[in-house]
C-alpha cells in the first residue's frame, strides 16, 4: 500500500484521531493523537491489508519549542509496505498511550524514551528508567537539561 | 632484574633483603580483577591472548575482588557504574593497585563535555597508581602500564613504614 492509502483508511476509520501527515516526504508519516495510538497501532498490526508486524524503531524527540513527540516505524514483512506514525504531547502534559501491548518491542524502547526524554507511556506494564539509575533526576536528552552539578556526592562536569 | 639473575654461587645461598624478596614475588604475581567496561576490554581480551601473552608477567585474570591484586579499569566509567566500582574496590585487599586503562577512565575521554552520565576520570572515586592513555590504548601500551606498575611494587617496602 502507498503513504496515501494508508493516510485514507486510517482517517476514515478513526476520523479527528489522525492529526496531519505529510505524504511526499522521503519517509511518509502521519500524526495521530496521542491518547489513541495503541488503538491506531492494532489496526495497523491487524488488519489484513496492512499488517505492520514489526516495530523497527521508536523514538523520542523534544522540539525544543515544549513539544515532546514519540515516532514509530513501522514495517510489514508481508506486504512489504512502511509508514511513519507519529505522536506529540507538551511537556508540561507529556502523556502518550503505550503501545507495548501491540508490539513487545516497544516495552524497552518506551522505557528509553521515559529514561531520557520523558515522555509518560500509560498503560506501560512496567515503566520504570531503564539507561540511568532509577535515583537520577530530569530527563538528559531534554533540550534545557542541565547537567548536575554533583550525582551521590561525585562531581559530574569536567 | 636485580634480584635472581646473579648466579648462586656459594651454594645454594641466596641473601637478599626481606622487602627484596616480598616485593619481588607480589610483582610477578599481580592477579588482575576482570573489569572491561567498554572498547578498551577488547584490547585487554587482545593482551591476554596469545599475541601478547599478559600471563607471562605472572597476571592471572579473577573474577572476584577477594583474591586480586590489581584492577584494571579498562573502559567508560559511568556514575552508575561508579559507585559498584567504589565498592569493588572496597572489598580487595590490600596492598591493592589499580590501573587506569584508556581516555575515558583517565579523564572522561570523548565525553568529557557533554557526556552527562559519565565520570570524568575513575581518579574522582578511586585512586589510580598507573595511568595508560589512549583510545584504546593498544595491548603494547598496556603491558608498558603493567611494567611501570612493577617498577611501582619494587620500589615499596611492606616492613617499612611509610612515611
Amino acid at each position: 500500500m502507498t503513504a496515501e492509502e494508508i493516510y485514507n483508511s486510517l482517517k476514515a476509520k478513526f476520523g479527528d484521531a489522525v492529526l496531519e501527515a505529510k505524504l511526499d516526504a522521503l519517509q511518509p508519516w502521519i500524526l495521530v493523537a496521542s491518547g489513541r495510538t495503541k488503538e491506531i497501532a492494532f489496526f495497523l498490526r491487524d488488519d489484513p491489508v496492512m499488517q505492520f508486524d514489526f516495530l523497527m524503531c521508536l523514538s523520542g524527540v523534544d522540539y525544543n519549542d515544549g513539544r515532546l513527540g514519540a515516532v514509530y516505524h513501522l514495517s510489514s514483512m508481508v506486504h512489504r509496505h512502511k509508514i511513519v506514525l507519529k505522536a506529540q504531547c507538551t511537556k508540561e502534559n507529556p502523556h502518550v498511550h503505550s503501545i507495548s501491548a501491540v508490539w513487545g518491542t516497544a516495552n524497552w524502547h518506551e522505557r528509553e524514551a521515559y529514561d531520557l526524554v520523558g515522555i509518560v507511556f500509560d498503560e506501560h506494564p512496567d515503566l520504570r528508567r531503564i539507561l540511568l539509575p532509577y535515583d537520577w533526576e530530569g530527563y538528559p536528552l531534554r533540550k534545557d537539561y542541565k547537567v548536575p552539578e554533583f550525582y551521590n556526592g561525585m562531581k559530574v562536569p569536567y | 632484574m636485580g634480584l635472581l639473575d646473579k648466579r648462586f654461587e656459594t651454594g645454594n645461598v641466596f641473601i637478599t633483603s626481606l622487602d627484596n624478596l616480598l616485593n619481588w614475588a607480589r610483582l610477578s604475581s599481580l592477579w588482575q580483577m576482570q573489569f572491561g567496561l567498554a572498547c578498551c576490554a577488547i584490547e585487554m581480551m587482545a593482551a591476554s591472548a596469545s599475541n601478547f601473552d599478559i600471563m607471562r608477567f605472572g597476571i592471572i585474570p579473577r573474577a572476584t575482588p577477594r583474591q586480586v591484586d590489581v584492577l584494571f579499569v579498562a573502559g567508560t566509567v559511568t556514575l552508575k557504574m561508579a559507585s559498584r566500582i567504589k565498592r569493588l574496590y572496597d572489598q580487595m585487599a590490600e596492598p591493592r593497585y589499580v590501573l587506569s586503562m584508556g581516555s575515558c577512565a583517565n579523564c572522561g575521554g570523548p565525553y568529557w563535555e557533554h557526556g552527562y552520565h559519565v565520570l570524568k576520570g575513575v581518579d574522582r572515586v578511586i585512586p589510580v597508581d598507573v595511568y595508560v592513555p589512549g583510545c584504546p590504548p593498544r595491548p603494547e601500551a598496556l603491558l608498558e602500564g603493567i611494567i611501570k606498575l612493577q617498577e611501582k611494587v619494587r620500589k615499596e617496602s611492606l616492613v617499612k613504614k611509610s612515611a
